[in-house]
């Protein structure tokens, strides 16, 4: 696992699949503007894994759903690109955009439960995806050949007896179970980037290792980008090999696994690491991290942890900070690296 | 030993009826949620149970709170049966006992000023007066970390983390010996969890009270439990304190369970015993030792025979043939 994911990082020899620069996406409410996205830029390459971490409200699941043009209404891109394989999101046409969604990038989201249609069987709702995908590409399939196909993604997903869960309905199925169908139905158009969206979270440990394996298995043999959202550090840890930190917003720090968890540089990754309860040692006492994360509408004009931070000195709280490059891409937006590392160029 | 024992459960079971028709219910078998534990509860000490979904660590917390009633076996606190308490008994149990849930948003009511939610338990069940309530409330106001002022705010003028301060202020109002905290931190924001932990931990000390824990977060449990109790399929399996627990896992499923558990650091990748298979329905559970189907190391006595609760090493029981 160690030796994998450090050559993978090493390796860079994936293409870019997806490639966002200064993405700011507001939310236009009653009371102001949220700037819930603002200015986030990340690469990800074919094969890797990149973990975006942050809290309720740091804008992750706003970030994820600006890829797909999924927004609610009263958000809308600002500003910024998403270029996927070269073809900038944002300015995409309607049509194009539908024709992305499922196919270029799928999406899993965190509960299965809702994610499938309880009137329906699996599938139905397995083979209703391939034939709409297919249809799409211009040739027809046949009934037969669907189904064969709804089978052979049901068995790629490691779901036992496929023939007669496609009868079932998906109250008959167990949460893990679901998962693994709404998982296969990402998967099934080869997608170039799968967004995974706390996918695991509602799901028990044991079944959780199952499907965080399975998901590795289906990387590598189909190579599919990975943007895996999470709050939970743990999940990065075993499937990640890249993580950005994103707070109120920003993304404050950003590099590889290895280097962002026996070098966390930004204050909030330092604090967020120190703040999580171990199973494998005993811990004296956890180091919480005090106050709440802003509120989005009244964000202060300089580093948004400053209030926070036991680090704070008087240039946080004049303006946010650059953002500073150390070793292996490894970047940070925080006052206190000025002296240690270089800016980042842009 | 026996005298510092607050809360003991023996043998204790709790099988759910299931029924079929409208009119004339025919009950056609029983769901065993939980099928004859024993543990006990430490005065002023934490007890975790943890499992995965399924397996009674929940009802086995609403037997203990009264929400249920046993369908055999005995869970009794301060030598008293819970489940044969009456009149006056009741009443002090029911101060006795306190809990705190999962979600902070559902289990506040939102019409209440924040004075009225922590004082209500102390004016329903010790008839005090207004103004020693409103003491009441600014002291424990205080120990839970929030400010005087926030007293005569609403529950939605509060996040998360601060919801589950007032929830745990609430809880104390009556002095309880015991509180159940089902899942307290895992609705919380990550950077918020730990100052709830510590919260959890310093009001224990502070109040000398006693918690009983349910939760699938191992790291977690790692942090505020004095002891763990793994249940499977509605038993026991595996009982120890803390560290010797998650140091020396005994029986196979608390092994499987802690290599699945996910790593606070890459580096930490364990060596997984990743388990086949999904946990069986506790309607028709497995003979024999009710793991043996996903077990690594299942022999064929383990199908047949239930294995005997053993004590391995001083102070921590295993159920399996293993040993």
């Amino acid at each position: 696992m160690i030796g994998e994911s450090v050559s993978s990082t090493e390796r860079n020899a994936g293409n870019v699949v997806l490639d966002v620069q200064e993405l700011q996406t507001h939310l236009f409410t009653k009371w102001g503007v949220t700037r819930a996205v603002d200015g986030v830029s990340f690469q990800i390459r074919e094969g890797e894994t990149l973990g975006l971490v942050g809290e309720s409200g740091s804008g992750k699941s706003m970030t994820a759903l600006s890829l797909l043009r999924l927004l609610p209404e009263a958000a809308r891109i600002v500003d910024g690109r998403i270029l996927l394989d070269g073809d900038d999101i944002v300015r995409m046409r309607m049509p194009d955009v539908r024709e992305m969604r499922g196919r270029k990038i799928s999406m899993i989201l965190q509960d299965p439960q809702t994610a499938l249609n309880p009137v329906f069987t699996i599938g139905n709702q397995l083979t209703e995806s391939i034939a709409a995908r297919s249809g799409r590409n211009g040739g027809r399939r046949s009934k037969q050949s669907v189904r064969d196909r709804a089978m052979e993604v049901l068995r790629m997903m490691r779901v036992a007896a496929p023939e007669r869960r496609l009868s079932d309905f998906p109250h008959q199925m167990s949460g893990g179970m679901k998962q693994r169908v709404v998982g296969g139905i990402a998967i099934e158009s080869q997608p170039r980037l799968l967004i995974a969206d706390e996918p695991t979270t509602a799901l028990d440990v044991t079944i959780q290792a199952q499907y965080l394996n399975l998901l590795k298995e289906i990387q590598r043999e189909t190579g599919v980008a990975i943007l895996f959202i999470t709050h939970d550090l743990g999940v990065v840890a075993r499937m990640c090999d890249r993580v950005a930190v994103m707070y109120a917003g920003r993304i404050v720090e950003q590099g590889g696994i290895h280097e962002i968890f026996d070098n966390p540089s930004h204050p909030y990754t330092q604090a967020l690491l120190g703040s999580i309860p171990k199973m494998e040692e005993r811990v004296e006492r956890l180091t919480a991290i005090e106050g709440q994360p802003p509120a989005l509408f009244a964000l202060p004009q300089g580093c948004r942890f400053a209030v926070r931070c036991p680090h704070v000195h008087d240039r946080c709280e004049e303006a946010y900070p650059a953002e500073f490059t150390g070793s292996g891409g490894h970047t940070a937006a925080c006052w206190l690296l000025e002296e240690k590392w270089k800016p980042t160029s842009s | 030993m026996e005298a510092d024992v607050l809360v003991r459960a023996e043998n204790l079971q709790k099988h759910f009826p299931v029924t079929e028709g409208l009119v004339l219910m025919k009950t056609v078998g029983w769901v065993r949620a939980v099928d004859g534990i024993s543990f006990e509860v430490r005065r002023g000490q934490t007890l975790a149970l943890v499992g995965e979904s399924g397996c009674g660590k929940t009802t086995t917390a609403k037997l203990v709170l009264r929400l249920e009633t046993p369908t055999g076996g005995t869970i009794s606190m301060e030598g008293q049966d819970i489940h044969a308490l009456g009149g006056q008994e009741l009443r002090q149990f029911r101060m006795q006992v306190q809990a705190v849930f999962q979600d902070p948003w559902s289990s506040l009511s939102p019409r209440m000023r924040v004075r009225d939610i922590i004082a209500e338990p102390l004016v329903v069940n010790k008839h005090v007066s207004g103004r020693e309530a409103r003491e009441r409330v600014l002291e424990l106001l205080n120990d839970v970390g929030l400010r005087p002022e926030q007293a005569d705010l609403f529950p939605h003028e509060f996040s998360g983390g601060q919801r589950q301060r007032i929830a745990m202020a609430s809880a104390l109002s009556v002095e309880p010996s015991l509180i159940v905290l089902d899942e307290p931190v895992s609705a919380l924001d990550v950077s918020v969890q730990a100052q709830i932990m510590n919260l959890l931990r310093d009001l224990q000390v502070e109040h000398n009270v006693s918690y009983l824990m349910v939760s699938h977060n191992l790291a977690t449990v790692r942090y505020l439990a004095h002891e763990v109790a793994v249940m499977y399929l509605g038993e026991i399996v595996e009982r120890a304190e803390t560290d010797d627990l998650y140091e020396h896992p005994l029986h196979p499923y608390t092994q499987a369970l802690f290599s699945a558990a996910l790593p606070a650091h890459p580096a930490l990748q364990r060596d997984e015993m990743i388990l086949q298979g999904e946990v069986p329905s506790p309607l028709n559970p497995p003979s024999g030792c009710r793991f043996h189907p996903r077990c690594p190391f299942a022999k064929d006595v383990c199908a047949e025979v239930a294995p005997e609760w053993k004590e391995e090493t001083p102070g921590h029981f295993v159920a399996c043939h293993l040993y």
